[in-house]
């Protein structure tokens, strides 16, 4: 009786049976299809190539702060935001948080009154629910999903993902699971960066050729390739 | 968030079954360091939200973390050693 399709709400009118019928074929493909797309994502964040992009691409905009920039934006701050923007840039558009921390820098200074607002309303609303014992039930018996603590801890994680502070369920799920490999990349890019920084600069000041400062700068000359001519 | 409509069970929410629930957070269960090598069936779906919260806190710590870092690195750097990693990057090899 429960229908599963999350597309076409307008199909009342006709024969429900029938359409019924093909709605249950219809969607077995298309959750295929979404699970396809969801573990190619996934791949796709533990691949050499996509670290070595962002790695290279997060280069380009570290120094474009740091020449445009003055002596306040080249705090940690300015860092986080730059890095956080590439690699919203590398999701290429396809989920919700990448687009919303795109659009995010100009909604900022909006949202923040609003969203204290909103979180006002929903701890109210939460607070007046059946207040019930935590749930110990596995993962198979999903009556918990309807339950103030699972919601809590839902809307807990839809405000940690950027751009779901509203969304339904299934949706928080699917961002968070491509928001965790995205930062995971970014993480693991962000600490080789830094060791390569790390290494060249100490050793470029001990003005000794070691083995080291040669594979470090290397492995800069890599990243640095493997764009495009700069403009200046 | 649906809150509101947990009370009606009914509700127009149900469209989205538990087993599409069921689904994701088992996938997002085994992107979690804690929990990946636990039986699915021995977790609870809200053990596996918590775990998710802490562990994206702590990703995002990592990089606030990092990201302190690679400035003092470039600012640091802001000498002659700066040049030596521009003129690095501005090679066309």
């Amino acid at each position: 009786m429960a229908s599963t399709a999350v597309s076409n709400p307008a199909v009342n009118n006709s024969d429900r049976s029938l359409l019924r019928r093909k709605k249950k074929k219809k969607i077995p493909n298309q959750n295929q299809n979404l699970r396809n797309q969801a573990q190619a994502a996934q791949t796709e964040w533990k691949s050499d190539t996509q670290q070595q992009a962002y790695s290279s691409k997060l280069l380009q905009a570290l120094r474009r702060v740091r020449i445009t920039g003055g002596a306040a934006p080249k705090g940690g701050r300015a860092v986080r935001e730059a890095a956080d923007r590439v690699l919203a840039v590398a999701a290429k558009g396809r989920t919700r948080w990448s687009r919303a921390i795109l659009t995010n820098r100009i909604k900022l200074k909006f949202m923040k009154n609003s969203a204290s607002h909103k979180r006002q309303r929903v701890t109210v609303t939460t607070g007046n629910s059946r207040r019930q014992k935590k749930p110990r039930v596995s993962i198979l018996r999903l009556k918990t999903k309807n339950l103030p603590a699972f919601q809590r801890k839902a809307s807990v994680l839809g405000r940690l993902v950027p751009g779901c502070r509203k969304q339904p369920l299934p949706v928080i799920l699917e961002e968070a699971t491509d928001y965790i490999a995205a930062l995971e990349m970014q993480v693991r890019a962000m600490t080789a960066l830094t060791q390569l920084l790390s290494g060249a600069s100490s050793s470029s000041s001990s003005s000794s050729a070691s083995s080291s400062s040669s594979s470090s700068v290397n492995a800069l000359n890599q990243l640095g390739s493997s764009r495009h001519p700069p403009a200046s | 968030m649906s809150s509101r409509r947990s009370r009606s069970r009914h509700s127009a929410a149900s469209r989205i079954t538990d087993d599409q629930i069921i689904d994701l957070v088992s996938k997002l269960q085994q992107l979690l360091p804690e929990l990946r090598n636990r039986c699915p069936d021995k977790v609870s779906a809200a053990r596996v939200l918590q775990e998710t919260c802490n562990y994206i806190r702590s990703l995002h710590r990592e990089v606030d973390d990092l990201s302190e870092r690679l400035s003092e690195l470039l600012a640091n750097s802001d000498t002659s050693q700066a040049a030596l990693i521009r003129s690095l990057l501005s090679q066309q090899s």
